[in-house]
């Protein structure tokens, strides 16, 4: 056999052993087992303290019939060194931004992450705790929370902020939960077209089997007239869910939008990109009851879609019915400052059923960096990135549609990115060109949107260069 | 020793003027920000945010972080929640740019080694699951609980049965219940015998027709093995429901049972758990879900599937799914670590690590009961739950006590007052990623902190940088931000 | 008023029974003292708005401490028409006074009141007393 086929560059399972030996020779040596300390005289002397002959007689309560016959049919066993080549050959057959230049947005980013998040984050004290469930033992993680929470309120101007959720998308999906149960008015939910169509999706399979409408209000001009979203909310309407930018890169009116939610009685919900709040009027200031946004471009990697952050902020009179951990400050016995999980109350291990979510934990890791982000940007720092990217994105525009090829989608204020038509309708094929060339040029937009087939969405973080959008308008306009 | 400036909060330590971020000038020809953004969508002054430099930041954050216990600096025994050793090949391996800098609309061309390493983590989990098909979306074990209650409405949709009601045995984590009324179901509560298991008289007084779901975590949260599972899978397919199975606990049975050969339709992982991904303080998980051939055409979108040309591409062309949970792919980057974590622990490795995981739950049992109660028998899976009930009537010290005060002897608590249905529970999961060694310590720290005076550990921790936060406060008078 | 003039629900809510000059039964609502002493650290009450129409044996509002959250149950059908929204001020000191000054609600009653659901003084603390053990 060619040992390569069944070693390191292999991904096929292997056949499953037909022996029936599943169980360890007792004392059998622990070979490439780096995790395990047991020793065999270890397991010796476990297995006597127990009373017991074999590791096999501990599973006794296992039926026989159940057991697995043989091992499981999984890929044998790599070294570090093996494994190290075999994944890194992997990594390298795909093309990353740090390889090409992304053009790409969407909902994920090519933000820059200062070296500073990387090296909090990494530290073993953070990264391999579990959720603060006895305070003495994580004030570092309950403090960091608070501080998160802190850090968001400040930057939507909102109340209160969870300690955070899965993604921009699900923490949508939770805040429409969310205001159906603080109006009381279970069934009917509004959103723009302009929304993240994922986001719509996500919703839309949250409130499946709950007995609500999910209206979707067109967006034909790329962002919303509110006129026609006050046809549609009435009475019944828990929430309008408004994105700002929305997903083509287009400013809403929120302020007429919160103004059409508030007047029907319903909550207003706004999805934001965090990074635009460091030039854009802050939601809280506009009339936003809770606002959602997708955490990753705060000094997240793009790591294909996840692991995110999902930010939820809200007014304080809806606290106790916001999904997720809340850190709390106390005083400790000595009377020290010091934090804590609180409202517990609301969440799945005490309410059950009747809890305002199911999940348990908050993404603890991703709101750190986010934490440690804010505080190293600063209000310049976020101010000169959301201003780099206003920039950068109207002169992308500007560039890109010199030459006649290629027009605006939407002829609408902007903040980082922008909906490009191509005029002779070939959207795949300048795409192709351009990655040819190094360039993850843009998102295609047909396959949410069949009336936008020969568009695609086009961001420029401040990570992109003068030199990178002039090459950019090179590839796509001369294709 | 410890830096109490350092670890004021960011706010406090804020000064006019500092920054850590300098950002290169603006290359391109620019005009006002005015003439790009109308002036009523423009705010007056950037956000409040703290004004730090970054040496401020670094020593504050890494004091505070010497404030935390983690599996890296301590045992760590939290029942439930499987907190192993965090592999450092795994996270030097997903961090290589070609996995974290990859953006997740990028065409599936120059995605295939990614496409290639989840479309084996699909491979890998179907065949621990001994289930058909797999959807690696959810972001964690409670989405992906309620990813799978939300294909099982779709399933019985389709086949046009009206059924309304899951049914949740008393022992099971308050997840259970929440993501079935997220997925909108009405919950059953069925009971647990004296033994610990599910009560089967009480389970067929409440199977229905209109059961859709029976959902059970095997081993329990008692740390059992419930050996009625055949039995149970049986009475709930005779009248058509399905059998989830919670894989809380999956630690104890990898590579010894499989779900989908006891019984389960459909089951979720918790790869933060028992493939080894960092708990990060909380999170990221995640919480792929596998499920028989008759469910997958229910699952969301998308799925990684083989091209006719060797390659990978992403399959979002499945008209029965139930659309997805979270945007983009899941949470790739815990994934990828589970598929290095796999891959090193081979078909062999995969058993030794739950033979390993029952050995030493077994053996801190044994070292246990002769001086604390375990209420549930002599014999445990990967975990068990000693009960402090005794303690309390005799002496009044409390689960909470013991827990509390192990922090002084350099151990963290297990996990306490769960499951419900034991009283003063200390459910105790010790993973196979420690030593004969670091148990012994702990079992004579617990059998010592058991002979200790009630005042001593009613005032525990002794040694920690604060003790016995005042939770009440915290509730009564909220401060849930700094201002 | 003196505990043994009311009527105790199983889920641990007090009733008194009044009628109003205009003929209407009014009920007053409240915790008894044994759930208070269960229900230690309390801090948070959700009660209903005025006109909230409740049912019997069905839920109005709910209590909590840190960890634990309890429903609290009408002993009565019928409307909502007082709230004592001082009570979520003195959570701390409900306790003192369960029986008077820390009534819950009143609900004006519909129909007529089922008292084979009511238990007396006396069958409570024989309840209370079973629960204990």
């Amino acid at each position: 056999m060619d040992p390569k086929a069944e070693g390191a560059g292999s991904l096929a399972c292997c056949k499953r052993a037909s022996s029936l030996t599943r169980f360890s020779p007792t004392f059998s040596s622990q070979t490439r087992m780096p995790y395990i300390p047991n020793t065999p005289a270890d397991q010796e002397a476990m297995l006597a303290a127990i009373g017991v002959t074999s590791i096999e007689e501990l599973f006794a309560s296992v039926p026989r019939e159940l057991r697995l016959q043989g091992d499981l049919n999984l890929p044998p066993a790599l070294s570090e060194l093996e494994l190290t080549a075999h994944v890194a050959e992997l990594s390298g057959s795909n093309v990353s931004a740090a390889q090409s230049v992304c053009f790409l947005g969407g909902g994920a980013y090519d933000h820059f992450i200062p070296a500073v998040v990387d090296f909090v984050a990494a530290r073993s004290e953070f990264y391999t705790a579990y959720t603060p469930y006895q305070p003495e033992a994580s004030q570092g993680t309950l403090q960091a929370i608070f501080e998160y929470q802190t850090l968001i309120a400040q930057l939507t101007g909102m109340d209160v902020s969870n300690a955070s959720l899965y993604d921009g998308g699900s923490a949508t999906a939770e805040a429409v939960l969310m205001a159906r149960s603080v109006t009381d008015r279970p069934g009917r939910v509004v959103v723009l077209q302009s929304l993240h169509p994922e986001y719509r999706q996500i919703i839309a399979a949250y409130l499946a089997n709950l007995d609500a409408e999910l209206a979707v209000v067109p967006t034909p001009d790329g962002t919303v007239q509110p006129e026609a979203l006050a046809a549609a909310v009435d009475d019944r309407t828990a929430c309008v869910v408004v994105q700002h930018p929305n997903f083509f890169g287009c400013l809403e009116d929120v302020r007429a939008c919160a103004r059409v939610a508030h007047e029907a009685g319903a909550m207003f919900i706004v999805v934001v990109d965090p990074i635009s709040l460091g030039l854009l009027v802050r939601p809280a200031d506009y009339g936003a009851d809770i606002v959602v946004a997708e955490g990753q471009s705060l000094g997240n990697p793009m790591y294909f879609g996840g692991p995110y952050l999902g930010i939820l902020a809200c007014r304080e009179q809806f606290v106790r019915r916001m999904p997720g951990r809340l850190v709390g400050q106390t005083v400790d016995r000595r009377g020290n400052r010091c934090w804590v999980l609180t409202f517990q109350t609301r969440e799945q291990h005490i309410r059950r059923e009747k809890a305002t979510s199911n999940i348990c934990t908050n993404q603890g890791l991703l709101a750190l960096r986010a934490a440690v982000y804010l505080a190293a940007m600063g209000p310049q720092g976020m101010r000169s990135v959301a201003e780099l990217c206003v920039q950068k994105a109207n002169y992308a525009i500007q560039r890109l549609t010199a030459s006649g090829v290629l027009r605006r989608g939407f002829d609408r204020p902007v903040f980082k990115e922008f909906v490009v038509r191509a005029v002779d309708g070939e959207v795949e094929k300048r795409l192709e060109s351009a990655l040819g060339a190094g360039f993850l040029a843009g998102v295609p937009l047909g396959r949410w949107y069949p009336e936008l087939a020969d568009c695609f969405l086009v961001a420029v973080t401040e990570k992109r260069t003068k030199q990178q959008i002039d090459r950019l308008a090179e590839v796509l306009t001369t294709a | 020793m410890r830096n109490q400036q350092a670890t004021q909060l960011l706010f406090e330590l804020s000064r006019p003027g500092r920054r850590a971020v300098q950002l290169p000038p603006c290359d391109v020809p620019t005009r006002p920000i005015e003439e790009w953004i109308p002036a009523e969508a423009l705010a007056a002054s950037p956000p409040p945010l703290p004004e730090l430099t970054e040496p401020d930041i670094v020593r504050h954050f890494v004091n505070l972080s010497t404030l935390n216990m983690s599996v890296d600096t301590h045992f760590y025994p939290l029942g439930s929640c499987t907190m192993k050793y965090n592999p450092k090949r795994n996270e030097r391996l997903a961090s290589q740019s070609g996995f974290a800098d990859v953006h997740p609309y990028q065409p599936e061309t120059t995605l295939q080694g990614l496409l290639a390493i989840l479309h084996s983590v699909q491979e890998m989990l179907a065949e621990i699951a001994g289930l058909e098909a797999v959807s690696l979306q959810p972001a964690a074990g409670a989405q992906g609980e309620m990813t799978a209650l939300l294909v099982a409405a779709a399933y019985f949709r389709d086949r046009g049965e009206h059924r309304r009601t899951v049914l949740i045995p008393d022992a099971a984590h308050g997840t259970n219940p929440a993501s079935a009324a997220m997925a909108g179901w009405s919950t059953i509560q069925v009971r647990s015998t004296a033994q610990g298991l599910v009560d089967l008289e009480d389970l067929s007084r409440k199977l229905s027709s209109e059961t859709a779901v029976f959902m059970m975590t095997n081993p329990n949260t008692l740390g059992l093995f419930d050996g009625q599972i055949a039995e149970i899978a049986r009475r709930v397919h005779a009248y058509g429901g399905l059998v989830y199975l919670d894989g809380a606990n999956m630690n104890a049975i990898l590579g010894i049972a499989r779900p989908g050969d006891f019984g389960a339709d459909m089951m979720h992982f918790n790869p933060h758990k028992t493939f080894s991904g960092p708990h990060g303080g909380g999170g990221p998980g995640a919480g792929p879900i596998a499920v028989t051939a008759a469910l997958a055409p229910y699952l969301p979108v998308p799925i990684v599937v083989r091209t006719d040309r060797g390659g990978y591409r992403l399959d979002y062309d499945r008209p029965k799914s139930i659309g997805r949970v979270r945007s983009f792919f899941g949470n790739t980057g815990v994934l990828v670590r589970t598929y290095c974590y796999l891959r090193t622990l081979g078909p062999d490795g995969a058993r030794r690590v739950a033979e390993n995981a029952v050995l030493n739950a077994n053996y801190l049992l044994s070292r246990l009961k002769t001086f604390l109660d375990i209420p549930h028998g002599d014999r445990c899976m990967h975990e068990f739950v000693a009960s402090a009930s005794a303690l309390k009537a005799s002496q009044g010290i409390t689960a909470m006590d013991i827990a509390k005060r192990l922090l002084d002897f350099g151990f963290h608590a297990p996990t306490v007052y769960f499951p419900l249905i034991v009283k003063e529970a200390l459910m105790i999961e010790p993973t196979e990623t420690e030593s004969k060694a670091t148990l012994d310590a702990m079992a004579e720290a617990l059998e010592r902190i058991c002979r200790e005076p009630a005042d001593l550990l009613h005032q525990a921790p002794h040694s920690t940088a604060i003790s016995r936060p005042d939770e009440v406060r915290a509730a009564r008078t909220p401060i849930l931000k700094f201002s | 008023m003196k505990p043994e003039d009311l009527l105790f629900t199983k889920t641990h809510e007090w009733v008194h029974l009044t009628t109003n000059p205009t003929g209407e039964t009014i009920a007053t609502v409240g915790i008894s003292a044994f759930a208070l002493e269960a229900l230690t650290d309390l801090v948070f009450i959700e009660l209903p708005p005025v006109g909230r129409r409740v049912e019997a044996g069905g839920a109005f509002g709910e209590i909590e401490s840190v960890k634990a959250v309890s429903d609290l149950y009408s002993p009565v059908n019928g409307e909502v028409v007082e709230v004592n929204t001082a009570v979520a001020d003195r959570l701390d000191r409900i306790a003192e006074d369960p029986y008077g000054a820390n009534w819950l609600v009143k609900i004006k009653v519909a129909g007529d009141v089922d008292r084979s659901t009511l238990l007396s003084y006396d069958e409570y603390q024989k309840q209370c007393a079973e629960e204990s053990h």
